[in-house]
């Protein structure tokens, strides 16, 4: 079945397939979130060492998703691959850099003769959580905002700013979707100290703190739709392939899929009753509905930027170079072959489900921290 | 700009070196000591003995201290082909995206999921379910690496793919061919192997200096035996996988074997050179002798290359200038067929885009008479299709000697221990110390050769590096080398003062 698909359905399926990535990418990025906690809902080094212990069982699956992210884009959007790692040299770079002081922390971190000291490694988790998360979130903005680059005829890139990426930060609209995702991501993390930590006190500022870093994240929220319902988008006309400036272009690819309002809505709300459900009401499992709200926000934004005849990785100094997920893609040949190895998906997201709920049955306590299992604590 | 061109590339290629080499410090112990950790582990659970169950959790904590710092640099070496080499991520996406993203989906979630259980779920899953996890992140680690050197095969023997004018790109024509070339093959079982081997010389000499300070002594020689075993049947695939890869660089890398064993002229019955010392100021087709001092073993080469110590291997010379007996055409030669195959691409896609027909279709049919030459059309010079030839020969040369000593080595400890005199051989643990060190000299020596040995071309043969970097200015790319040498150079530091002081501790931690 699969092989009978045509070029323009597989360029589709693989803008999802990369979506749902992203989208659980940004759901697991709940773990960057709690590396930013631990130095604001933590009180004392216990409670630290809970919160980076509860992180540190899951932060390799969020490592391990941005990579798949990256290798989804390479195998399927390998001209994206190409232009915005080569062009926006600098934002990725410093990406890089914070998940490599990520990787390093968790397992070096309480380990004697470590050379740089505890401290040094939870400062490398927060720079993760906070710079890390706000120039991806940077980086995604300029789906919709659009970088200065053009390609040769043989699609070499050639960079409009001597900052290559550095200045994506410098637009409010990126900037706001950077802090919006870093603030989510906080929220999301607290969400998931109060479902797996068994600890009175840390659990009930991890409470306070998902409503806090909500509101603290309405604002730009509030900045990136209005941003995207009144702003002009890069469109792309179907017959000829020419991109063309559509005002109001992201509203109306809302309103032209409303399987994409719906999700952008839901997943909102999804997010905010998370919100209410674990600050307020005292439930544990609102990481759940904070977790689905994340995945189906991600998933509306990356349609809306890809899908409706919409360039996703837009130039704004020669828009003719602008990406479409039909000029950027793979051939129909290695999509379709890429589609039958994303077949083993729903297989690998059973057994890291199963994995998941062995691992979480019980509580992470204080008492497990200092069992005969310390030595592998982190 | 040239010269700026040729700097970026050279500093894009330090860069890659320096992740590269760093990377491979930690990758092989991961992959070796993740299948002695399922051993000692399998044996725990099969015995119920808790020593066995100490010993695995001492392996352990040494394996995670470095799996996560060959974690943190293998990220930089994936998007890196973005960053860096952004011309080649377009011309050659198409196939080599899949292959990393193959290796995320199969490998890597398997590895991630596991991991967490083998470290923190020895009492929240069963004990036969922990002892699965640990094999499965053994498992994992291994696919990984299945997927990571079909991508680095087709770099050294491109194929199952074709060139399609119109997107300036190679497409992939056939998976199987890309996944299930002879070279991909070998590549995985030489270097898996040589990695369980390195891994298991990181365990017996580990185990010998407790042994040399007396402690922990029946650990480790518990340790030291599973190791020994483990590392001797690896050493002896490692050799013969290393004759089938070197028998493949013979017919699909000819420059490559010319290169390691400085052969200049070709000839029939070539000998190996055991030993010798390169002329440095030797040049393709001059007089100059290649080496000062040399041992050969005459007809040894020919065998190895073509299995008949009578046959002929082609030399740097007949590689460059050709050599018409032979029926071997050259670089020289190969670069005018080239830069017709350029120049006819180019004019191929003005015409297209001026909606000249004819003139694309002339171009297009001109192009495709000379495209098997594209990449040495973008050559400066024939010499610049030589790789270094003392870096390459000295590399192969010193993995070789090494690899052959190794084997030994795993041998006396089995024997010793058999004997049950393993304690008192201080010379014998002296020297598995001192093979830690080796083991990863050989190691890099090794991927020295196959990554040298490959250049100039980032693709072999279709694409030279100077095309395949991307275009940014030099100061990015000299930035980031600095801060990647300082930043793993520290890591590097932090894990070796963490694994000494584990090992210092032993398993009573």
């Amino acid at each position: 079945m699969i092989g009978n698909l045509d070029h323009t359905t597989l360029q589709q399926l693989w803008w999802l397939i990369t979506s749902v990535v992203g989208s659980l990418f940004l759901f697991l990025t709940f773990v960057q979130g709690g590396q930013t906690l631990i130095f604001t809902t933590a009180t004392t080094e216990e409670e630290k060492t809970l919160i980076i212990n509860t992180m540190g069982r899951k932060w390799e699956l969020t490592f391990t998703t941005l990579v798949l992210f990256g290798g989804a884009l390479f195998a399927a959007f390998p001209l994206f691959y190409a232009t915005s790692f080569g062009g926006a040299y600098w934002v990725w770079m410093l990406i890089l850099f914070t998940f490599i002081l990520q990787a390093v922390s968790y397992e070096y971190r309480k380990k004697p003769d470590n050379f740089l000291g505890a401290r040094t490694y939870e400062i490398f988790m927060f720079i993760n959580g906070s710079v890390g998360i706000l120039l991806i979130g940077a980086a995604v903005g300029t789906f919709f905002t659009g970088s200065s680059f053009s390609l040769d005829m043989f699609n070499s890139v050639k960079w409009g700013t001597s900052y290559h990426g550095l200045e994506a930060a410098l637009n409010l609209f990126n900037l706001s979707f950077g802090l919006f995702l870093v603030f989510l991501a906080r929220t999301l993390g607290a969400m998931y100290i109060v479902n797996h930590v068994d600890h009175d006190a840390l659990v009930l500022r991890a409470r306070k703190a998902t409503w806090i870093n909500l509101v603290l994240a309405l604002p730009f929220l509030l900045i990136i739709l209005f941003s995207l319902v009144t702003m002009d988008g890069f469109s792309v006309d179907p017959v000829t392939g020419k991109i063309f400036i559509e005002k109001g272009k992201y509203l109306h690819n809302l309103l032209g899929m409303p399987a994409v309002l719906v999700m952008l809505l839901g997943g909102l709300i999804s997010v905010i009753y998370g919100v209410l459900a674990t600050g307020f009401l005292g439930k544990n499992s609102g990481i759940w509905f904070g977790g689905l709200g994340t995945v189906l926000v991600g998933l509306a934004i990356f349609s809306l930027a890809g899908y409706n005849n919409t360039a996703f990785y837009p130039s704004v100094t020669d828009l003719q170079s602008s990406l479409t997920i039909y000029n950027a893609s793979s051939s129909k040949y290695t999509l379709t072959v890429m589609s039958y190895v994303a077949l083993a998906v729903p297989f690998v997201l059973g057994y890291i489900a199963y994995v998941w709920k062995l691992m979480d049955a019980k509580k992470l306590t204080l008492a497990e921290l200092t069992s005969e299992d310390a030595n592998e604590m982190y | 700009m040239e010269d700026q061109i040729l700097s970026t590339v050279d500093w894009a290629r330090a860069q890659f070196a320096l992740t590269a080499m760093y990377h491979w410090i930690f990758v092989p112990l991961t992959l070796g000591l993740s299948f002695l950790v399922a051993f000692f582990e399998s044996i725990y659970v099969k015995t119920g003995n808790e020593e066995w169950k100490k010993l695995t959790k001492f392996w352990m904590t040494l394996f995670g201290v470095n799996f996560a710092i060959g974690v943190a640099t293998g990220i930089i070496l994936e998007f890196q082909f973005g960053t860096n080499w952004s011309n080649y991520s377009w011309m050659v996406g198409d196939i080599f995206g899949a292959p990393l993203a193959i290796e995320g989906i199969f490998a890597f979630f398997l590895e991630a999921t596991f991991f967490a259980v083998m470290f923190f779920g020895w009492h929240r899953v069963s004990k036969g379910f922990h002892l699965f996890s640990t094999w499965m992140v053994a498992v994992g680690s291994s696919l990984s690496a299945v997927w990571i050197l079909v991508a680095n095969a087709w770099m050294q023997f491109p194929t199952g793919m074709a060139f399609n004018p119109d997107r300036a790109r190679f497409e992939m024509q056939s998976f199987w061919d890309v996944a299930l070339s002879p070279v991909a093959v070998h590549k995985f079982t030489h270097t898996t192997s040589s990695a369980f081997l390195l891994a298991s010389l990181f365990v017996v000499g580990i185990s010998s200096l407790f042994l040399l300070q007396k402690r922990h002594q029946k650990m480790a020689k518990r340790s030291m035996v599973v190791a020994a075993v483990f590392g001797f049947i690896a050493s002896i695939f490692c050799a013969f996988t290393g004759d089938e890869a070197a028998f493949n660089v013979a017919h699909k890398q000819p420059m490559k074997l010319a290169a390691i064993e400085g052969l200049y002229v070709g000839q029939e019955k070539a000998p190996i050179i055991a030993a010798g010392i390169i002329n440095s100021s030797k040049k393709p087709g001059d007089d100059l002798p290649a080496f000062y001092q040399e041992v050969k073993i005459p007809g040894l080469l020919s065998l190895l290359a073509n299995r008949d110590a009578n046959s002929f291997v082609p030399g740097i010379n007949d590689l460059v200038f050709g050599n018409a007996e032979r029926n071997i055409v050259g670089a020289e030669q190969r670069m005018v067929t080239g830069k017709i195959a350029v120049a006819e691409l180019t004019r191929y896609k003005n015409a297209k885009e001026k909606g000249d027909a004819a003139a694309a279709a002339s171009a297009l049919a001109l192009f495709n008479q000379n495209k098997g030459d594209l990449g040495y059309g973008y050559l400066k010079s024939p010499a610049q299709a030589v790789p270094p030839v003392a870096i390459a020969f000295y590399s192969f040369h010193i993995m070789v000697v090494l690899g052959t000593l190794f084997p030994l080595i795993f041998l006396l400890v089995l024997y010793f221990a058999f004997k049950g005199t393993l304690e008192n051989q201080r010379w014998l643990n002296l020297a598995c110390l001192l093979s830690i060190f080796l083991g990863y000299v050989a190691q890099q020596a090794g991927w020295v050769v196959a990554e040298v040995g490959r250049q100039p071309w980032a693709i072999q043969g279709l694409l030279p590096v100077n095309v395949a970097s991307t275009n940014i200015a030099t100061g990015n790319v000299q930035a980031t080398f600095f801060i990647f040498l300082a930043l793993f150079t520290a890591l590097l530091l932090a894990e070796i003062r963490i694994m000494l002081k584990q090992i210092k501790t032993g398993p009573e931690a």
